[in-house]
C-alpha cells in the first residue's frame, strides 16, 4: 500500500482552511490561496486568516485563473472576474441567463467562455467575439501564444482563430471530447473524453494519438514543468504521459507512478520540480517525485474525494481542496 | 455516502400534456423542491430557481455499440446541478415530444458520475387518448415512449368515449402489457403515482406481471398474450381478436415478449447467452426485467436492461415455499421471438 505508515510525511505543515462548502476548485494569487466552492462564493486564504468572498448568486460551474486573477462562471448566467484584493468585476451576463458551463484566461488578459453550444471570447481591449459549435461546448483552452482557442465538443475539437473571420479549423475524432488543453509549447492539443481515454493531436501535423486504458473518465489533467509530461487521474495510479520528445506519447507506454488501492482524481504538478501532487478518491494526497517514485503523505485519507489541487508560483504552497468541504495549505518553505 | 437524488423522466407526444403534469407537480404544497430539466423554456409557470434548459445531444459513446447512446447534455447539467446538493429533493427531466426515452435512462448507468450521485425513478409518459392511435401509426416516437414507460398518463379521457378509451388502452397494451395505466383529465393524477417510483431500483423488482386497468378488467388475464405469429397478417399493421369483451392488439413492429420456466437456470449458460443477446439484438431490445432462479443457488437474482445494458443483482433468499419461477421479460422493436425463446430455454440447467 502507497499510503503505508512507512511513508515520509509533511502534514504536519498543514494549515486547515475553514471553507465550509464542496471545494470545486482552488488557485493562488499571490501566496493566498482561493478556493473556489460549489456554490456562490470563494475563499480567500493569505498566509494569516481567511475571508469569504459572494460571487455568484446559485452554483459556480468553472473557474480559472491566471495568477492575477480569478475567472468564474455561474449557473446565474455571469462571468465574473475576483482580483487578489477581492474586488469583483461582472464581465459579462448572458442576455438569456444560460448557464456559463466553462470559463478560460489567455495570454494577454483576454477571457473566454462558453453556454451551452455558443463560445465567447473578449480580448483585452474589450472586443468581443462569439461562435456557434455543432454541440455543447467541452472545454476550452487558449493556446499558449497568440489568440487562439481550442473549443471541445462533440466529434471533435475547434481550433478558433477569432481575429480571422474565417471558419475554426476541426480537429474530428468521434465522440464528446470534454477537456482540452494545449502542452505549453503549444505543439500537442489534448482532450480528455466520455469515455475513459484521452485524444490527443499533434498540431504540426494533426496526427492523432490515442491514450487509452484507463479505469473512469479522466477528470484532472495538467503539465509537468517544461511540459515533459501529461499527469492524469482517472486510474488506480498516477498516469503520466511523455511529451518530451517531438513524437510525444505516440508508440509510447506512459509512467505510472504511485499505485493504489483507490482510484486517483485530481493532479497538480509542481510548477518548477518533476513532482505532482496526486489527490486519491478517498482523500489521500501524495507528493510523488516523477524521476524515482518516492512518495511523501501530504494528506491522509479521510472518506470523501480530493476535489481540487494547486500549487503557487514559487512551489512552496500547495492548496488542497475536497468534495466534503475541507481545505488546507500545505507550506513546504 | 448520501443518498442518490431520484429521478423522474417526463416524456410524452406534442401536446399530450406533459408541462400540465409537470406545472402540476411543481405547484402542488408537497414542499418539495424539484430542479427540473426542460427543453422549451418559458412553458413552466411556476417561478422556480432550479430551471435548466437542455439541448438534447444525444453522443453515441465509443464502444461500438450505435445503440449506445447518452444524452451529453444531461451529463454535464447534472454534474452543475451537483453543485447545489440539498438546494432540491428531485429532478425532473421533461424531454421533447420527439424525444427517445432510450439515451436519458442510459446516461444513468453509463456515465459514472451521473450513475453516482443520481438515480433514475421511473420514466412516466403523458399519452393524449384521443391521438394516440394516431400517432402510434405515423409516430415511430411516440410508440417508443409508449413501449419505454413504467407508467403512461392517458390524458383528455374527457374527450373521448368508453370504447374508444379502451381502445386506447388495448393498443398500449400491446405494445407494454408492463406499464402501471392511469387514465387523466388535464393531467391530474396524485402525485405519488408518478414519483418516488423506483422503477429502476433492482430491489424492487418485485413480480413481473402484466398490468391491467381496474375498471372493466375483471376477467381473468392468465392466457399467453404472446401468441405465435407464425401465421400470415392480413389486417396490415395490427392484429387484433378478442376476449370476453377486451379487445387484444397485438403491434406487428413493437411487443413485449414473456418467457419463464419452472426448471432452474444454469447461470454459467444464461449470463453469455444473454451478453451474447444484448451485443447482437440490443438495438431491438428497448427494456428488458428478469427474475432469475439458478440452480443450486439459494437466492433470487434480478435483472434490468437497457438496450445493451445490463444491470443485475442477488436480491434475497427465495423464500421457502415461493415458487422458484424464472421469468424474464422483453419489451422491443421486431423482437426475434423464437431465437430469444430457443437461448432461454437452452439455458436450463
Amino acid at each position: 500500500m502507497s499510503d503505508s505508515d512507512d511513508t515520509p510525511s509533511v502534514i504536519d505543515r498543514t494549515r486547515t482552511v475553514a471553507v465550509d462548502g464542496p471545494v470545486a476548485n482552488v488557485h493562488f494569487l499571490g501566496d493566498t490561496a482561493v478556493f473556489v466552492l460549489g456554490e456562490e462564493g470563494l475563499v480567500f486564504a493569505p498566509p494569516d486568516g481567511e475571508q469569504r468572498v459572494p460571487v455568484h448568486t446559485g452554483g459556480i460551474l468553472a473557474s480559472a485563473s491566471d495568477g492575477k486573477r480569478i475567472l468564474t462562471g455561474g449557473d446565474d448566467g455571469d462571468v465574473i472576474a475576483t482580483d487578489a484584493a477581492g474586488h469583483l468585476t461582472v464581465l459579462a451576463t448572458d442576455p438569456k441567463r444560460r448557464w456559463i458551463d466553462r470559463v478560460a484566461l489567455g495570454p494577454d488578459s483576454a477571457i473566454a467562455w462558453s453556454a451551452g453550444k455558443q463560445a465567447f471570447v473578449r480580448n483585452a481591449k474589450g472586443e468581443q467575439k462569439s461562435a456557434d459549435f455543432p454541440s455543447s461546448v467541452g472545454g476550452l483552452a487558449f493556446a499558449p501564444k497568440g489568440f487562439r482557442l481550442a473549443v471541445a465538443h462533440y466529434s471533435g475539437v475547434s481550433l478558433w482563430f477569432p481575429n480571422a473571420g474565417a471558419k475554426p479549423d476541426f480537429l474530428e475524432w468521434k465522440g464528446s471530447h470534454l477537456g482540452v488543453t494545449f502542452s505549453p509549447d503549444g505543439k500537442f492539443l489534448v482532450t480528455s473524453m466520455q469515455e475513459p481515454t484521452l485524444h490527443g493531436w499533434r498540431l504540426a501535423d494533426n496526427k492523432n494519438m490515442r491514450m487509452s486504458g484507463y479505469a473512469a473518465k479522466v477528470r484532472s489533467m495538467d503539465w509537468s514543468t517544461g511540459g515533459k509530461w501529461l499527469a492524469t487521474s482517472g486510474s488506480d495510479q498516477l498516469i503520466l504521459w511523455p511529451f518530451g520528445s517531438k513524437d510525444g506519447p505516440m508508440g509510447k507506454q506512459p509512467q505510472m507512478l504511485a499505485p493504489s488501492e483507490r482510484r486517483v482524481v485530481a493532479v497538480a504538478c509542481h510548477p518548477s520540480q518533476d513532482i505532482v501532487a496526486v489527490g486519491f478518491e478517498h482523500g489521500l494526497v501524495q507528493l510523488v517525485r516523477i524521476t524515482d517514485g518516492a512518495e511523501i503523505l501530504a494528506r491522509k485519507p479521510t472518506n470523501a474525494a480530493v476535489s481540487a489541487l494547486a500549487w503557487n508560483a514559487s512551489g512552496s504552497l500547495l492548496a488542497i481542496g475536497t468534495e466534503d468541504g475541507h481545505g488546507g495549505v500545505l507550506n513546504l518553505a | 455516502m448520501s443518498e442518490k437524488i431520484p429521478v423522474t423522466l417526463l416524456t410524452g407526444y406534442l401536446g399530450a400534456g406533459k408541462t400540465t403534469l409537470l406545472n402540476r407537480i411543481l405547484s402542488e404544497p408537497h414542499g418539495k423542491k424539484y430542479a427540473v430539466i426542460v427543453n422549451e423554456f418559458g412553458e413552466i409557470g411556476i417561478d422556480n430557481d432550479l430551471v435548466v434548459g437542455a439541448d438534447e445531444e444525444v453522443f453515441e459513446m465509443n464502444n461500438g455499440c450505435v445503440c449506445c447512446t447518452v444524452r451529453g447534455d444531461l451529463i454535464r447539467i447534472i454534474d452543475g446541478l451537483m453543485k447545489r446538493k440539498g438546494k432540491f429533493d428531485a429532478i425532473i427531466v421533461e424531454t421533447t415530444g420527439l424525444a427517445d426515452p432510450a439515451p436519458v435512462a442510459q446516461t444513468f448507468f453509463v456515465d459514472e458520475n451521473v450513475g453516482k450521485q443520481t438515480k433514475l425513478d421511473a420514466v412516466v409518459t403523458v399519452a393524449d387518448a384521443m391521438w394516440l392511435k394516431d400517432r402510434l401509426k405515423d409516430a415511430p416516437e411516440a410508440k417508443n415512449q409508449i413501449a419505454f414507460a413504467d407508467v403512461i398518463l392517458i390524458n383528455k379521457t374527457d374527450l373521448v368515449s368508453e370504447p374508444d378509451l379502451r381502445e386506447v388502452e388495448a393498443r398500449i397494451r400491446g405494445i407494454n402489457p408492463y406499464a402501471k395505466l392511469h387514465r387523466t383529465q388535464r393531467s391530474q393524477i396524485p402525485l405519488d403515482e408518478v414519483l418516488n417510483r423506483n422503477a429502476f431500483d433492482l430491489d424492487r423488482i418485485l413480480d413481473i406481471e402484466p398490468e391491467f386497468l381496474e375498471s372493466g378488467d375483471d376477467h381473468d388475464h392468465d392466457h399467453d398474450h404472446h401468441h405465435d405469429h407464425g401465421h400470415d397478417h392480413g389486417d396490415g399493421h395490427h392484429h387484433h381478436h378478442d376476449h370476453g369483451g377486451l379487445k387484444h392488439y397485438h403491434d406487428e413492429e413493437m411487443q413485449s415478449l414473456s418467457l419463464k420456466t419452472d426448471k432452474p437456470l444454469n447461470p454459467d449458460k444464461f449470463f453469455p447467452w444473454m451478453q451474447k443477446l444484448v451485443a447482437e439484438d440490443g438495438a431491438a431490445i428497448l427494456r428488458c426485467k428478469g427474475i432469475l432462479s439458478f440452480k443450486d443457488d439459494p437466492d433470487r437474482f434480478v435483472l434490468q436492461g437497457v438496450h445493451m445494458i445490463l444491470d443485475g443483482d442477488h436480491q434475497r433468499p427465495w423464500k421457502t415455499g415461493e415458487v422458484r419461477d424464472s421469468k424474464l421479460v422483453f419489451i422491443g422493436r421486431e423482437l426475434p421471438e423464437e431465437k430469444i425463446r430457443q437461448g432461454f430455454e437452452s439455458c436450463v440447467a
